[in-house]
């Protein structure tokens, strides 16, 4: 490669709102039903029937457009995407083309390069499609209309970044944003946040962007910066062929690490858009954009800041507890059940970390309850239980979510502190380790620490460890 | 006594005085149309089962005394592009030929609460687009006061239905003239409410922005009871309109002393009638008789109408018929390959020339690079339109005119020429831009003994005032049956 390309990316990122019902009708938008069973007249585009919007769904949209920074289109608008596919059931997607609710917004994010502002171009409320299934048995296709009405918003970036960091960086942001306010669970791989990827390559100092083309299918940040990387590549190696990129839209497989192509410009569809008729338009008044302003919960920055005051944190603590949400609510609920916030961050930041990535397993995917963690918190602060008694419990919190009182109760598990019973497996240890004692004796301090490591081993780590240093060096 | 004969008022008060049954006005209505189908053909089905066992119920809750209103019993057609559970709706197309809806329309729920009996679904121009009821799948509908002509459309049905005596009144819908231009040709009166003042919730749409259902009946006081009734705030649609002033009942009085009528010099011109004309100038002249005030005045901008009109409701219909594609519902093609092939071989099949005309007018306007040229344009006009009645009605409380340049044309006159069926609109279509509501009633014959419609036009919301004066109007003459209500 003779010359030094930059790369420009925008992204358009569909976030699926967590509103109880669907965006123009009263059905559940819970996931996993049977096929068709959160279904009426209107999600299934029956004759006649009519849609009316959830107002919830603006308020979302709303309160993700405010903490991006976007102005909000006090008069807005829905309009029709007409296309023909068997999981839109009226054949035209609700969606907003021309009056969208958000616009000029941007969000900032931090990469090892230095701080930058990605914009965003605007913010659009639709609604989502059914679920086509192909059943290649009985060579037929049905179609599930559960997700369909289930309201979306997408994200549409400016071309402001550069590279596949700064693309996870955003992403990060957006996710945290969206979560934190609680109107969405941002959920990749379960399609809740989807992202496409807008990507062109240009020779470095060039002031015309190139030809760009849209990457779909990518369902974690890994898939997505591989892919970036994958477009990159390809792009370059064309031009440097002497070809020219065509734009289109490519799906990525991120098995074989490739793309293809889905369709080009030429055979892009017209969509026909034209104001929703069957709606009436938006009109947001300043009383409530400053409604959902003032019930706007807190954010990440203003939590990192609560956390180092009110409870005392480091700020490394207060940091990686609001990183994500889950780990935010998780560390509240925990701390206002047993008063320890240190303690519980402690147990959050290393086993709680550690045992989510030995899992593969997400933050949201915590599987456990801010009670039990406190009872945890509460039986080895207190010494009720050792260290290592509390730690092998804790496995067990994460795992089956044990109630610790009920546990430690049955299995026994309480530190020991009958000084007979520990007398005795002390001057077991002591018999049975006379080199160690030897070098006790010796002056090696560290031997010490030896027998205490075999008392507590003898006693399957219930011993009280104070009461063990004790009775050793007396006995010694 | 013929039951069929009486308005649909002076029905429900002969079974609330238990003079007669809902049984025995429901049979009377199923035996007019066994009697007179084959010469009208008014209906694509008629739910003899369901009416006779409807009427039971109703006559239970009559004599339990929980239904008291005006309509409790009478038997009511229904257009067949009004959904209604459990009953056959197909829009007059082979495409919906067996679409059997999961619920009622707001509307008919409205009647059926009342205590209203349903007989049967009416025919029409295959998804209202039409004005002659000659676009039916199902065949054309003849007028009942000569049945070589045609009864308008599209809810040509519903109008031939009333004035055949087949039923005590029926529901249309109009979206630029659909029940105010049959009304006309039929010699029956119609009323096409304000747009959001009957829910549009389970009408099949053609132009959304366009659609209202309204009555349609032998006289100016059923169509009021009817309004009353059918009229709802509904949160099933989005524009639908909570209004607190529904008692059209109480504008039913004999008295127009000062109302102010305008006369717009454009309705008058060139393609007028000229029996139709002096009927409709002689009824202008009973009102000033009746001491209102009649001026002429030029509203401006009709010949826009049509256009506009056009390019509005058949963009709108292009979207709102995409949905009949035989996946789910309705007609699915015989053989076909892969998807994109049954869509076209189910669209071309099941669609009739109309209906395509229309789609693909409608398609093109709303295609990317002809949208501001197009649709763009047409919404302008619409809102200027829209200014030049609000200017009129600044004046006037009500604007007077025909309801069509002529008289019913004859069966196959109007589908060959369909630039010429659509200039037939002229006088009804801006009504439906500008949102206002409008009223038809019979005001003359011409020499071939066909009807002439008398239209009233009043401002938004203002109901009342087009009530009032075509009641007043409707005092100076009686009704006269069709040949075949006889």
């Amino acid at each position: 490669m003779s010359k030094t390309y930059e790369t420009v990316i925008g992204l358009e990122v569909h976030v699926e709102l967590a509103t109880k019902t669907k965006i123009f009708c009263g059905c559940s938008t819970a996931f996993g039903g049977a096929p068709n069973s959160h279904t009426c007249p209107v999600c299934t585009g029956m004759p006649g029937s009519l849609p009316v919007l959830n107002k919830q769904v603006v308020e979302y949209a709303m309160a993700v457009g405010l903490a991006t920074n976007c102005k909000i289109t006090q008069y807005c608008k829905f309009d029709r995407k007409n296309y023909f596919y068997p999981d839109n059931p009226q054949n035209y997607q609700i969606s907003q083309l021309y009056l969208p609710i958000c616009r000029d917004g941007g969000v900032e994010i931090e990469t090892a390069a230095g701080k930058k502002t990605v914009g965003i171009h605007e913010i659009h409320m639709e609604e989502d499609a059914g679920k086509l299934v192909h059943d290649e048995w009985e060579d037929v296709s049905i179609v599930d209309y559960n997700r369909s009405g289930v309201p979306l918003i997408e994200i549409v970036s400016e071309p402001d970044m550069r590279s596949a960091e700064e693309v996870i960086a955003y992403l990060e942001k957006l996710r945290l944003i969206i979560q934190y306010l609680g109107a969405s669970d941002c959920k990749l791989n379960e399609g809740s946040m989807r992202a496409d990827v807008n990507l062109s390559v240009r020779e470095a100092g060039a002031t015309e962007f190139g030809t760009r083309t849209e990457m779909k299918n990518l369902n974690s940040f890994k898939a997505i910066a591989r892919a970036i990387e994958g477009e990159r590549a390809r792009q370059i190696e064309l031009l440097e062929e002497g070809k020219k990129v065509i734009q289109e839209t490519r799906r990525w497989d991120d098995n074989k690490e490739t793309s293809h192509a889905m369709r080009s410009k030429e055979d892009a569809q017209d969509y026909r858009y034209f104001p929703e008729p069957d709606l009436v338009p938006i009109v947001i008044s300043d009383e409530w954009i400053e409604h959902v302003k003032a019930r706007q919960p807190e954010m990440r920055t203003e939590k990192m800041e609560r956390y180092q005051k009110e409870f005392g944190l480091p700020k490394y603590d207060a940091e990686i507890l609001t990183g994500d949400k889950s780990f935010a609510d998780l560390f509240e609920a925990a701390t206002a059940l047993c008063g320890k916030p240190k303690k519980v961050s402690n147990w959050i930041m290393v086993e709680t970390i550690r045992l989510l990535k030995d899992n593969e397993m997400d933050p949201d995917e915590i599987p456990f309850s801010p009670e039990n963690l406190a009872k945890l918190v509460n039986l080895a602060d207190s010494g009720a239980i050792t260290n290592t008694v509390a730690k092998e419990v804790f496995e067990l919190v994460f795992t089956e979510d044990i109630d610790p009182d009920k546990y430690v109760e049955e299995k026994g598990l309480k530190t020991v502190n009958d000084e007979g019973a520990l007398r005795a497996t002390v001057e077991q240890v002591i018999k049975d380790n006379p080199q160690s004692v030897e070098d006790y004796h010796n002056g090696k301090e560290k031997a010490i620490g030896f027998l205490v490591g075999q008392t507590m081993k003898a006693m399957k780590g219930k011993a009280n460890p104070a009461m063990v240093n004790e009775l050793l060096k007396e006995l010694l | 006594m013929d039951l069929m004969s009486l308005t649909a008022v002076e029905l429900g008060k002969k079974i609330k005085a238990k003079e007669v049954t809902v049984e025995e006005a429901v049979n009377a209505a199923l035996s007019a149309i066994e009697k007179k189908e084959e010469a009208v053909h008014s209906f694509v089905t008629v739910d003899r089962e369901g009416a006779l066992a409807r009427a039971k119920e109703v006559q239970k809750r009559i004599d339990a005394g929980e239904l008291t209103g005006p309509l409790a019993g009478v038997p009511v057609a229904i257009k067949d592009n009004l959904c209604t559970k459990g009953l056959l709706t197909t829009c007059s197309s082979k495409i919906l030929y067996n679409f059997v809806p999961t619920y009622t329309a707001e509307a008919v729920e409205n009647l059926e609460r009342a205590g209203a009996v349903v007989i049967g679904k009416t025919n029409m121009d295959e998804f209202a687009m039409g004005s002659t009821t000659e676009t039916s799948a199902f065949g054309a509908t003849k007028n009942p006061w000569n049945t070589e002509h045609v009864p308008g459309g599209s809810s040509g049905g519903s109008c031939a239905a009333v004035a055949a005596e087949e039923c005590s009144y029926a529901l249309g819908s109009d979206t630029g003239g659909s029940i105010r231009q049959p009304s006309s040709f039929c010699g029956v009166t119609g009323i096409k409410p304000t747009y959001g003042t009957v829910s549009r919730y389970g009408l099949i749409a053609y132009g959304s922005s366009l659609d209202q259902i309204g009555p349609i009946a032998k006289d100016v006081t059923d169509c009021a009871t009817i309004l009353e009734t059918i009229a709802s705030y509904d949160t099933k649609d989005s524009t639908s309109v909570k209004r607190e002033d529904c008692d059209f009942t109480s504008a039913l009085v004999d008295d127009v002393k000062g109302l102010r009528i305008g006369i717009p010099r454009d309705y008058f011109g060139e393609g007028l009638d000229a029996e139709v004309k002096a009927a409709v100038l002689a009824a202008a002249e009973a009102l000033r008789e009746k001491g209102a005030v009649v001026e002429e005045f030029d509203l401006s901008l009709v010949e826009y109408a049509i256009p506009a009109y056009y390019v509005i409701a058949c963009a709108e219909a292009s979207s709102n018929l995409a949905r009949f594609d035989g996946v789910k519902y309705g007609y699915r093609t015989e053989e076909y390959e892969g998807l994109h092939n049954m869509y076209k071989k189910t669209r071309s099949e099941g669609f009739g020339a109309e209906a395509k005309r229309r789609i693909m007018l409608g398609s093109f306007v709303l295609s990317s690079g002809y949208y501001d040229a197009y649709y763009l344009k047409a919404l302008r006009t619409k809102a200027l339109i829209k200014q030049a009645f609000d200017k009129a009605f600044a004046q006037y409380d009500v604007i007077l005119g025909p309801a069509a340049p002529t008289t019913a044309p004859k069966l196959g006159e109007s589908l060959s020429d369909p630039i010429k069926m659509y200039l037939g609109d002229i006088y009804t279509i801006s009504v439906n831009l500008a949102g206002l509501p409008g009223i038809t009633l019979p005001c003359g014959r011409d020499k071939n003994g066909l009807p002439i419609g008398l239209q009233l036009i009043g401002d938004c919301f203002q109901e009342k005032n087009i009530i009032r004066a075509a009641y007043a109007f409707e005092q100076t003459r009686s009704y006269e049956h069709s040949p075949l209500a006889q």
